[in-house]
C-alpha cells in the first residue's frame, strides 16, 4: 500500500519536473535563437540644463563615462545631445546649446577619441559585433536582463 | 550620413586665415562648395598624411563632382607651417587643396570655435603636436553638417559628399 501511495505522488512530481525542464530549455533555446530586437539604435548621453553653472559652482559632473560600449546592429548609433544654455564639448565634438550629434559606428573595433571633458582626455568605445546565433546571444541576452542600463 | 551628423546644423564659424594659395582664406568665400575642414601640421607623421590621401582619394572619386569639394587644412603649427611650405605639402596630395595660417592667437581662436585640440608633446626642433583628427563637412550654404572621425575610408566621404551636393 505505502509502495503505490508514494508512486502516485512521485508521477506528478516528476511530470512537473519535465515540463518545468522542457519550458527552461525552449526558453534558452529562444534566448540563444531569436532574432535581437531593439526599438532604437541610439544610445543616448544627454547634458542637461543648468551643467555649466553647476560645474561653475564646483559640483563636479560626470556625464558620459570614460568608455562606452555599443553593439553593432542594436545600440550602434552614439547620440550625444546639449539641453544647456551654453556649448560643450562632449565626446568627440563640440556640440551647441539645443543641438545633437548622432554618430553611427558600423565595424566592431574600439574607437578612441580625444574628449576635454573627461580628466585623462580620451574617450573609449568599444563597438562589439553583433551577438552571433548561439552562446553569444544568449549571453547577450542575460546581460540585459541582469543590467538593463 | 557615415559620419556624425548635427542636428540642427548650424552656420560653420568663419575665420580669415593666411592661404597657402598667397590669398585670405575664408569659408564665405567657398559658398557653393563641400568644404572639407581638417587641421593638423605638415611634419605629422600618421594621421596627416593618412587623412589628406583619403580626401586626395575621395576627391578624385567624385569625379567631376569634385570640383564642387575643398579640401581645407588648417594649421596647428605656424611656426613651421608658413604659407609657401604648406602649399609645396599640400600640392603632393592634390593641388586644389588649400593651407591656411596665421598668428598662434587667431590659430587658437579658430581650434576653440571648433572644439579642436592641440597639444606639444614634445620639446626640441622635431617636436610633434597630438591634435584633433576629424575632418568638418561643411555644406554649400556654409552649416557645419557633420564631422567624419579619423580612419574613414574614401568611399565614406564620396557617400557623404554626394549627399550634401544633393542637398
Amino acid at each position: 500500500m505505502r509502495t503505490v501511495s508514494t508512486n502516485l505522488l512521485e508521477r506528478p512530481r516528476r511530470l512537473i519536473a519535465i515540463g518545468t525542464s522542457l519550458l527552461l530549455l525552449a526558453g534558452l533555446g529562444w534566448a540563444a535563437l531569436a532574432p535581437l530586437a531593439v526599438a532604437s539604435h541610439d544610445q543616448l548621453f544627454e547634458i542637461p540644463r543648468g551643467t555649466y553653472a553647476r560645474r561653475m559652482a564646483g559640483e563636479k559632473i560626470e556625464i558620459l563615462p570614460p568608455t562606452i560600449r555599443l553593439t553593432i546592429g542594436l545600440n550602434d548609433v552614439l547620440l550625444l545631445r546639449n539641453k544647456d544654455e551654453v556649448p560643450h564639448i562632449f565626446g568627440p565634438t563640440l556640440i551647441m546649446p539645443g543641438q545633437s550629434f548622432s554618430l553611427p559606428f558600423v565595424t566592431a573595433a574600439t574607437y578612441s577619441f580625444q574628449c576635454t571633458a573627461h580628466a585623462n582626455g580620451q574617450l573609449s568605445v568599444i563597438v562589439d559585433p553583433n551577438p552571433a546565433p548561439g552562446w553569444q546571444r544568449l549571453q547577450w541576452r542575460w546581460r540585459k536582463l541582469t543590467n538593463p542600463a | 550620413m557615415t559620419a556624425g551628423v548635427f542636428n540642427p546644423p548650424h552656420l560653420a564659424p568663419d575665420f580669415s586665415l593666411a592661404g597657402s594659395d598667397g590669398s585670405d582664406i575664408t569659408l564665405a568665400r567657398y559658398r557653393g562648395k563641400v568644404v572639407l575642414l581638417t587641421f593638423g601640421f605638415t611634419h605629422c607623421a600618421a594621421v596627416c598624411p593618412t587623412t589628406l590621401a583619403t580626401l586626395a582619394q575621395a576627391r578624385s572619386g567624385l569625379g567631376k563632382a569634385g570640383d564642387k569639394v575643398q579640401v581645407v587644412y588648417v594649421t596647428v603649427d605656424p611656426a613651421r607651417d608658413d604659407a609657401a611650405h604648406m602649399r609645396d605639402y599640400l600640392a603632393a596630395f592634390d593641388p586644389s587643396f588649400i593651407g591656411a595660417t596665421g598668428t598662434p592667437d587667431a590659430l587658437a581662436v579658430v581650434r576653440r570655435q571648433y572644439g579642436v585640440t592641440a597639444v606639444r608633446e614634445e620639446t626640441g626642433a622635431d617636436y610633434a603636436i597630438a591634435h584633433t583628427s576629424s575632418i568638418f563637412l561643411i555644406d554649400r550654404a556654409g552649416k557645419l553638417r557633420a564631422l567624419m572621425p579619423f580612419g574613414h575610408q574614401a568611399a565614406d566621404f564620396v557617400h557623404d559628399v554626394r549627399l550634401l551636393l544633393a542637398a
